[in-house]
């Protein structure tokens, strides 16, 4: 049954063909979605065996998302926390500010192989929205966006953006009005125009194949890292950290250094206003087994299986889900999940901002607010490698009266 | 573990047969608006003209819901339903009807939350004679398909219009009870049911199953029910149902008489409508 047990040795061998890991995973969808997921998996599992298919991405990689991204070695906040050596794998760095783009231009390409000119996406922090709206503008594409109205609101930015680059953008107004109902409403979509439409899903979550397809299109960012740090230190990192919301950033990064014993990683949820309060997203550390939006994976639910509403001031984090990857590699140890809240995210931010000038997403500031606590204790020699996963200029309406009234500004 | 052994569902559809005419089934959510006045509209259904009801069992993200069901899922959810009493509700109902066939419909993570072998027991005790969970697929048979066939239970399988044929030996499989098949490539209450090609659809599952066929999503008024009727073993109404259910509130969305009388006046019509549709 399970091709992916830790017993085989190696946590990089999954999901199984009915895309599990573990226990967790499936595709758990209405039977008018099936046959088009099973159609979507066929599709991915012949152009991934295509050497063409990659090239052409690799292509789009180096021309235009700007890839490699920088592996930079934060000099000023290493000296600030003076322990561990810091790095920021700059993936903000990449077009349209995110990570995001590394999976959308593979499922872009995936989609057009398939002969579907129609998308749809559901976005939070509409870094992905605007990622496939990008990508839908260079390949022609009608392009459709579910957003929760709430994020509508307070991502204002990238709700124009994605206006300007020709997509329609639908605000979404049942439930909390996030990314969970956001996604709810695209599968609905989807549902109802089943023939047509490639649903580009933005995270490690969903039916199979999209977790395992996100996440081998966002592990360029840890090849990428693993060859850099070779270039600057002659080795392995010693330590990877990052955000999680759904987890593409995270899988990305992680996936490439699941093997390598030596390396400890750590992924951070969004503790909101603290895991003790209730109102955060942090599925793993306050969540338990469930299903939802066509996998299993920890959720934030009440005893009666209903969803709760997650909350963060990052609207990339704020989701009551979690890729299905990261609960099996949570379940059986080889990553540490752990959380930052709203607060603390916040003082990361304007740290960053401060020391570095780089201005971080308020996603990846969950990152750093957990680096900041273990980066003083940890030895000089010691490589710590962060992922900057998105720019924060998204962030600035919602963030600047915030660290106006805590005296950071 | 007991088993399921009440044939309901067999009954019912066999008295169909000999009555030559094609059945109603009406959905509504379980507790919606509230527990007391759901369990009296589901208490008034057959006399109304119900043959069979689908009980919805309320979930915060109904995914394959239009709008008018996820605001019955959240009516019921407000007012404190939960799948232990949509559970407590049949158990109600039985007390005054053994015949009406009650098939539960929703989604799984309720189920899954609540223990599906535990699940399955309480059910069977209840009265509840079937199972229809949107979000699994014959892919995940293993979670709840399986053991519920295991204890003798219906487990009621969609079927839809992107169900090719080399799909369908694969949703029949491990169907019991009947087949359901969703007339639109959509949502609940969204499109209206395309009569010629659902017809034609029909034929098609009919070629390959002894099993009867029941028809929904989109079939809203009596005229539709009794087209639908003439070809398909039955016609469920939903959002129709829960749609007259909203409109009934008060304005702080409390049920009355109101709400029972003309949900009851609406389901008259429907089941007049397939009554007359003898075939």
């Amino acid at each position: 049954m399970m091709a992916n047990s830790a017993a085989a040795n190696t946590f990089r061998e999954g999901p199984d063909e009915n895309g599990h890991f573990g226990i967790f995973g499936g595709r758990y969808v209405a039977e008018t979605l099936m046959p088009l997921i099973l159609k979507v998996g066929k599709a991915w599992t012949e152009a991934k065996a295509e050497p063409e298919f990659w090239a052409e991405l690799k292509s789009f990689h180096k021309h235009y998302i700007g890839r490699p991204s920088p592996l930079y070695f934060a000099t000023r906040l290493t000296e600030y926390f003076g322990g561990a050596k810091l790095y920021f794998k700059r993936d903000e760095l990449n077009h349209t500010g995110a990570h995001k783009i590394n999976n959308v231009m593979g499922q872009a390409l995936l989609a057009r192989r398939m002969g579907k000119t129609k998308i749809i996406a559901e976005t939070g922090a509409g870094q992905h929205g605007v990622a496939t709206a990008t990508a839908c503008a260079l390949f022609n594409m009608e392009c459709e966006i579910f957003m929760g109205a709430e994020d509508v609101s307070r991502q204002k930015p990238n709700v124009d953006r994605m206006r300007l680059l020709g997509a329609e953008v639908h605000p979404v107004k049942s439930g909390s009005s996030t990314l969970k109902d956001a996604m709810n409403e695209a599968l609905r979509y989807w549902v109802s125009n089943a023939e047509t439409h490639f649903y580009i899903i933005g995270t490690v979550a969903g039916p199979h194949p999209y977790p395992q397809m996100v996440r081998d299109f966002q592990c360029i960012i840890g090849e990428e890292t693993r060859e850099q740090m070779h270039e600057a230190e002659g080795r392995l990192p010693d330590t990877l950290v990052a955000c999680i919301g759904g987890g593409s950033n995270a899988m990305g990064l992680f996936h490439p250094f699941l093997d390598e014993q030596g390396v400890a990683i750590y992924g951070v949820e969004a503790a909101g206003h603290g895991i003790d309060s209730g109102a955060h997203a942090a599925s793993l550390t306050g969540g338990r087994p469930g299903v939802l939006h066509g996998n299993r994976t920890y959720l934030l639910q009440d005893d009666d299986g209903q969803i709760n509403e997650a909350h963060s001031i990052s609207a990339g984090l704020d989701y009551p889900g979690i890729g299905p990857e990261h609960s099996w590699l949570f379940e059986n140890g080889r990553v540490t999940y752990v959380s930052a809240t709203d607060k603390e995210a916040l003082d990361a931010f304007a740290l960053c901002s401060r020391k570095e000038g780089i201005i971080p997403a308020l996603e990846p500031s969950h990152a750093l607010a957990f680096v900041s606590t273990i980066i003083s204790d940890l030895p000089k020699d010691h490589l710590i490698v962060m992922n900057m996963c998105g720019r924060g200029d998204k962030d600035l309406e919602a963030v600047l009266p915030r660290l106006e009234e805590m005296g950071k500004l | 573990m007991i088993t399921y052994d009440a044939i309901r569902l067999e009954t019912m559809f066999q008295r169909l047969s000999t009555d030559r005419r094609g059945g109603l089934g009406v959905f509504i959510t379980a507790g919606d608006p509230d527990a007391k006045t759901s369990l009296e509209i589901l208490s008034a259904l057959p006399d109304a003209g119900a043959d069979m009801i689908e009980l919805g069992m309320p979930f915060s993200d109904p995914m394959a819901d239009g709008p008018a069901i996820q605001a019955s899922s959240q009516r019921a959810l407000r007012a404190g339903g939960s799948l232990q009493s949509t559970i407590e509700m049949v158990r109600a109902f039985r007390e005054t009807n053994t015949s009406t066939p009650i098939v539960l419909m929703g989604y799984y993570n309720p189920i899954y939350s609540y223990d599906v072998d535990r699940f399955l027991e309480d059910a069977i005790r209840a009265g509840v004679d079937g199972l229809i969970v949107v979000d699994l697929p014959p892919e995940e048979d293993a979670e709840l398909c399986l053991p519920s066939l295991k204890v003798g239970l219906p487990f009621v399988r969609l079927a839809t219009p992107t169900t090719n044929d080399g799909r369908l030996p694969i949703v029949f499989s491990n169907t019991t009870g009947f087949v359901y098949y969703v007339s639109v490539t959509g949502i609940t209450g969204t499109k209206a049911v395309p009569t010629d090609l659902v017809s034609a659809a029909v034929a098609r599952l009919k070629s390959q199953t002894d099993l009867p066929i029941a028809v929904g999503f989109g079939i809203k008024t009596p005229t539709q029910a009794a087209e639908v009727a003439r070809y398909a073993d039955a016609a469920i109404v939903g959002t129709a149902i829960v749609n007259t259910i909203a409109d009934s509130l008060d304005k702080d969305g409390h049920g009355g008489k109101k709400t029972i009388s003309s949900v009851i006046r609406l389901v008259r019509r429907l089941a007049d409508g397939v009554r007359g549709a003898r075939r």
